[in-house]
């Protein structure tokens, strides 16, 4: 998968890497292997790769789904005879049959969340930049940090299976309500694709449960000489906060997964209850489960999955941005601060996502106030992210602008936020268009903006080459700007109440006034996709061919990965892990551009 | 053949685009690297600006493009009051939308890198956090009083004078039921329920409340002015009672009923009138995914007056009626069955 060219090998500071090692990680230099290095590697570093690139293929694929599904949204009386060339079946005469338009919506939804903006997006980041940001030679434990990634890649593989099999994948949408899910007669995608997405999922909540309980482990406890827990850079906190979040959340949903598989197989009645198949023309024998159970349980993870994929975004952006506005992040302590907030009102939203399925006035109205209390340290963060920009010196590097980017998606998708996690408002615009451009703006097109950021940011310090500027502008610009072309209008469409995952909509009076408005909407998300595809060219072509790093710190940063040579072996420094004396924050401080982490306070130096 | 033609531009577009990003980065290292970020600076740092007026103006220009397409006015008094909240969290979150992203741009055009400025160290201000913290803590529980005042009278107990319909979802249809002159839902129970036999509802038929019980599907007749309630119901998977116009929506769970009430304001010949539009309906779509004929899953529901519905109502025979006039087709004991249904005065339909 990887070339030849990542050797660590290559320029001069990480040979000397290996002839000065000391005692303390000379046991990791062992003869390495292909094997070893490339594929069931204990590097961290390695590891973080693998994610990404695994990531990346996954954000192609569903990516490429979406484009697919707009395609019919976008040109509902169209047929398109290359799709029946890829799809067969599904897209009999060129035209995509509903229960693929419900498979393909159901996987962009599950692999957009999971395999994208949780195992790529955490799986990188938190791989790469714990240990290097810390000073820590590696993770507490290698050897489940490399399972973690092999899990993910089998529940890969898994979930990647079930598009093949002859029923599809599953279809009853992301969040994969019962009784639809449990019951194969009632949706095709319910059969056997169901069965695959349990596995796949199950496979998933284990490698990130291995994931995060290394990463807080690693982050509690191997922090190099000095580097108190206020002294972490705020991606580090970001991605502890996203890690405890992972850890306390997932597992429910594997209960919940497991129940549903009961009552797919076994007979058991946890979900349901009176039921009547119209389609085989039998009444079930379940009596007295509720599928609102279910509900219950998933979005007891669902809610705090959003922040999973937020958090570790905004750690990402909150760092890059101090850096290249030359200023310290403005209220450190208060960005802490908010992140916990975040993390623990995270446990105690999850039933906004049920306002209307029922449930009791009183208890969606304690659901209400907690919800919009979130609005706070939200509010907190963004306010911060203005004032760490306010009389700065700003580089407009391609991660600073994704960095700017993901402020402005995170405004406006969250204060969409405060419109549905009013119940009352929710009546109307549950399930409709605004939900759809609320959640892609604050947390799939703001992840991605934090992504992108993070792998601008990050790329020279993981391969030692530039990523090309000149594509990456136009990444970002396109990006940006198609974003808020695809989903700004969504929210018009929801105010009129248009449902959400409807395969077209000519056989509504209400909803069909929108037909130019879907076609915008489709060829702009055509384009975006394609720029994308221009991103993962650059990343891969900069990886062989990019211009090549000259120094340890291009961006002048303080934080303990650009103390490591340009190209780090397995253990990140050779000889000593450097002390640290100061915070990560530095910048412009007493007329210095940047003071690093390591440099000892001054003797009449003011601490922080 | 044009699909083929459109992927040849599309990789000529890569192309074209590699080279020219190629060939720059060959001038930026030519021009020498603080040359080149300088540059790169000043491009982005005016194309913030234009991102921000343009952004600006398209906000505006969606606006005045989309907003006569949105339903107009609500058509029941919930939906009223759902349309001032949301023009109460417009209002709110419409400022702070503004203010912060005026100034996220603008700060990142002004500050953008020069070498005659250094970055203001500035790590914290206590009295600044404080006052970001409070003033949207305070418009927030503005916002959540109002919610809260409109959630409770919107999902309070429904009026006693209410018209009571039962809606049921099925893949992929509504069923309503309406009480016949006892004004009492008969029993049902779902292993009842056969299409053949012409019982969708599954209703006992030992149960003799249910023998006067109106079992319609495609649309449903309310009554205009008068609070309508419905019990939902449904028969498979989760289904949701959407109805746009009323601003309303609940979900239909199998198992556990659920309900709700508003009161709608306009007959559909007044909406068909005010909305200029002579095949205005109010539908009823499914919002929560069903199965694969989710989005053709739609109701009618017609607003009449209450003489308009009681003559509608008239007309309807019982599900009882019909079931026993299948059954029996040549028996002459037909006579003998109560069917109810036929002789339903006009005074006895909705408890008014």
């Amino acid at each position: 998968m990887m070339s030849t060219d990542l050797t660590i090998h290559g320029p001069g500071e990480a040979v000397v890497s290996h002839d000065t090692h000391n005692g303390d990680h000379e046991a990791h230099h062992h003869k390495e292997t292909f094997i070893t290095k490339y594929v069931f590697s204990q590097d961290h570093k390695m590891i973080c790769k693998q994610f990404l690139i695994t990531g990346m293929v996954w954000a192609i694929l569903g990516g490429l789904m979406s484009v697919l599904f707009r395609l019919q949204l976008g040109y509902p009386d169209s047929t398109f005879p290359f799709l029946e060339d890829i799809l067969g079946k599904w897209a009999k005469g060129g035209k995509i049959q509903p229960e693929a338009y419900y498979a393909l919506v159901t996987m962009h939804g599950t692999v957009l969340v999971f395999f994208v903006l949780t195992g790529g997006l955490s799986g990188t980041f938190a791989n790469f930049l714990i240990p290097l940001q810390i000073g820590a030679r590696d993770m507490a434990s290698p050897f489940l940090n490399m399972l973690s990634y092999w899990f993910f890649w089998m529940a890969s593989v898994v979930m990647l299976t079930s598009l093949f099999i002859e029923t599809g994948p599953a279809s009853g949408g992301w969040t994969v309500y019962p009784p639809l899910s449990a019951l194969g007669d009632s949706n095709l995608g319910s059969k056997g694709g169901m069965d695959f997405w349990i596995a796949a999922m199950s496979l998933f909540v284990i490698s990130s449960l291995l994931g995060g309980l290394n990463y807080i482990t690693t982050i509690l406890n191997m922090r190099t000489k000095g580097m108190s827990m206020t002294r972490l850079p705020l991606t580090i906190w970001a991605l502890f906060f996203t890690a405890i979040l992972g850890v306390l959340s997932f597992p429910v949903l594997l209960s919940g997964l497991i129940l549903l598989l009961f009552d797919r197989h076994a007979g058991t009645s946890f979900y349901l209850s009176d039921i009547f198949i119209a389609a085989t023309q039998k009444a079930l024998p379940n009596e007295g489960g509720s599928p609102i159970l279910f509900q219950h349980l998933f979005w007891f993870l669902g809610h705090p999955e959003v922040y999973i994929i937020i958090l570790p975004a905004m750690g990402l952006v909150s760092e890059v941005m101090a850096i290249n506005s030359r200023k310290p992040i403005f209220g450190y302590m208060a960005m802490i601060g908010s992140l916990f907030a975040i993390t623990i009102l995270a446990f105690l939203v999850w039933a906004h996502h049920m306002f209307v399925t029922g449930l009791n006035p009183f208890l969606g109205s304690v659901f209400v106030l907690l919800t919009l209390l979130i609005a706070v340290p939200s509010a907190i963060k963004v306010f911060n992210w203005i004032t760490t920009l306010w009389r700065g010196n700003i580089r407009l590097t391609p991660a600073m602008l994704f960095a700017i980017g993901f402020v402005s998606m995170f405004i406006s998708g969250g204060l969409t936020g405060v419109f549905l996690g009013n119940s009352t408002l929710d009546i109307h615009l549950h399930d409709t268009y605004f939900i759809i451009a609320h959640f892609h703006i604050v947390m799939g097109v703001s992840a991605f903006m934090g992504m992108f950021c993070g792998v601008y940011h990050w790329f020279p310090k993981m391969y030692g080459r530039y990523m090309n500027n000149t594509m990456s502008y136009i990444h970002f610009w396109v990006t940006f700007a198609g974003a808020y072309l695809i989903f700004w209008p969504m929210h018009y469409e929801g105010l009129a109440g248009m449902p959400r995952r409807y395969v077209e909509y000519q056989g509504w009076a209400s909803f069909n006034q929108f037909g130019d408005l879907n076609r915008f909407i489709s060829t702009v998300a055509m384009v975006v996709f394609a720029v994308q595809l221009m991103f993962v060219f650059n990343f891969f072509y900069s990886i062989f061919k990019g211009r090549k790093v000259t120094t340890k710190n291009p961006w002048q940063a303080n934080t303990l990965e650009w103390t490591t040579p340009i190209r780090p072996g397995h253990g990140n420094w050779p000889g000593e892990i450097p002390e640290v004396h100061r915070w990560a924050y530095d910048y412009g401080k007493d007329g210095k551009d940047f003071i690093l982490q390591t440099e000892p306070l001054g003797a009449d130096e003011q601490h922080h | 053949m044009s699909t083929y033609f459109l992927f040849a531009i599309l990789l000529l577009g890569f192309v074209i685009t590699f080279q020219i990003a190629k060939a720059s980065e060959y001038v930026g290292i030519l021009k020498g690297e603080k040359k080149n970020n300088e540059s790169n600076n000043r491009i982005n740092g005016f194309l913030m600006i234009v991102f921000l007026v343009l952004g600006l103006i398209g906000v505006y220009w969606c606006n005045e493009l989309f907003r006569g397409k949105i339903l107009g006015k609500s058509a029941s008094d919930h939906g009223e009051k759902i349309d001032q909240m949301l023009y109460i969290t417009i209002a709110i979150t419409g400022v702070v939308f503004f203010i912060t992203q005026i100034l996220l741009f603008w700060f990142s055009f002004k500050y953008q890198y020069s070498e005659k400025r250094k970055g203001f160290y500035f790590p914290h201000n206590n009295k600044l956090e404080v006052i970001w913290t409070v003033v949207p803590a305070i418009a927030l529980t503005v916002l959540v009083g109002f919610g809260l005042m409109y959630w409770f009278q919107i999902t309070g107990e429904a009026p006693k004078n209410a018209l009571q319909i039962e809606i049921t979802g099925k893949q992929f249809g509504w069923i309503y039921r309406y009480p016949g002159k006892d004004g009492v839902f008969g029993n049902k129970y779902y292993k009842n329920i056969s299409d053949a036999e012409n019982n969708p509802l599954g209703l006992i038929w030992e149960d003799e409340k249910t023998h006067d019980d109106i079992v319609v599907s495609q649309t449903m007749y309310a009554i205009v002015k008068q609070p309508l309630k419905l019990i939902i119901n449904s028969r498979d998977v989760i289904h949701d009672v959407g109805l746009a116009h009323f601003r309303m929506k609940m979900d239909a769970v199998p198992g556990t009923p659920t309900t709700m009430w508003f009161t709608p304001l306009y007959t559909t010949d007044e909406m068909k009138k005010s909305t200029g539009n002579p095949d205005f309906e109010y539908e009823i779509s499914c919002d929560q995914m069903c199965g694969r004929g989710h989005y053709t899953m739609k109701g009618i529901i017609k607003i009449v007056s209450a003489e308009e519905f009681i003559l509608w109502k008239a007309k309807q025979i019982s599900n009882y009626a019909m079931v026993m006039k299948d059954k029996l087709p040549a028996a002459p004991a037909a006579d003998s069955v109560k069917t109810t249904a036929v002789n339903m005065p006009a005074k006895l339909v909705a408890s008014k």
